[in-house]
């Protein structure tokens, strides 16, 4: 993969990705979390949700893969830290972004959110790649 | 009702995780990711790679079994049924590939309360078969009306 070009100041490339329908049940199947309220819409509602909602590590997932993606590869990212706001439902463009605060040597920092709807999902985000 | 700090530093038994090749697929499938060396063997070996390479956050899945049965401990009283993830924090060594054993350690590194909320953190350490640390992991939990 071709590793974009990193410079302070600059944005990663933005990744959108649109969770379909049973993405949460694929998600929960390949990740081994079961939570009812990502994959059972009566349970979700029941417990005060406004439905099925995103399990939040598969959207740090989509902020990993921004940053693998503009990097060039998996091996390149060394560390990721998110923090996570509000909650995310399936069937809504996610929306991950991303600047280069720090580059030194061939170790640049990113600062990352995800959105949907304009509202941040996963916020204070900071990735650490290795170039 | 002040949280119950005495489970700190409290150590788990360790996990260990066979990584299979299919099920790095699957996780990758479900995340989107579209980069061959997760999905393609032949692209994964031409890169020097023994097999399919695990995506960074395919940690979770290493992970989680050594960190979920800590959140159910008696000892901790976390009240799941409150409980949101609030952040989390993997920092990589060298890649994971089909075929690894990965063994992880989970333990509590803290456990505080702040304006009502509980905060729960949870440290993971994960190590290959050649006993290099491939992930370790910090689990933010928060508790609300504690």
């Amino acid at each position: 993969m071709e590793m974009a070009q990193l410079s302070v100041g600059e944005s990663i490339p933005e990744l959108r990705v649109t969770p379909d329908k049973y993405l949460t049940v694929r998600y929960a199947g390949a990740s081994g979390d079961f939570n009812p309220i990502h994959i059972d819409e009566e349970f979700a509602k029941a417990v005060g949700l406004p439905g099925r909602i995103l399990h939040g590590l598969w959207t740090m997932a989509q902020v990993a893969r921004a940053q693998t993606e503009a990097a060039g590869g998996p091996e390149h990212l060394k560390r990721l830290s998110v923090q996570f706001r509000g909650m995310g439902v399936p069937e809504q463009e996610v929306l991950v972004s991303g600047t280069v605060t720090e580059l030194d040597g061939s170790r640049a920092l990113v600062e990352t959110v995800a959105e949907q709807a304009g509202k941040q999902i996963i916020r204070n985000a900071q990735a650490e790649l290795e170039l | 009702m002040p949280v119950n700090t005495k489970a700190i530093g409290k150590t788990y038994e360790p996990v260990v995780y066979a990584v299979g090749r299919e099920k790095i697929r699957e996780y990758a499938r479900a995340v989107g990711e579209t980069n061959p060396l997760h999905l393609d063997v032949e692209a994964a070996r031409a890169a020097g790679y023994a097999d399919l390479v695990a995506p960074p956050m395919f940690a979770v899945v290493y992970g989680a079994p050594a960190v979920g049965p800590s959140i159910f401990d008696p000892e901790i009283e976390l009240n799941f049924a409150m409980m949101v993830h609030g952040g989390q924090e993997f920092t990589w060594g060298p890649v994971v590939v089909a075929g690894d054993e990965v063994t992880t350690t989970a333990s509590v590194k803290d456990i505080s309360e702040q304006d009502g909320r509980g905060y729960y953190v949870f440290e993971s350490v994960s190590t290959n078969q050649r006993g290099e640390e491939v992930c370790r992991g910090i689990w933010t939990n928060i508790v609300r009306g504690v």
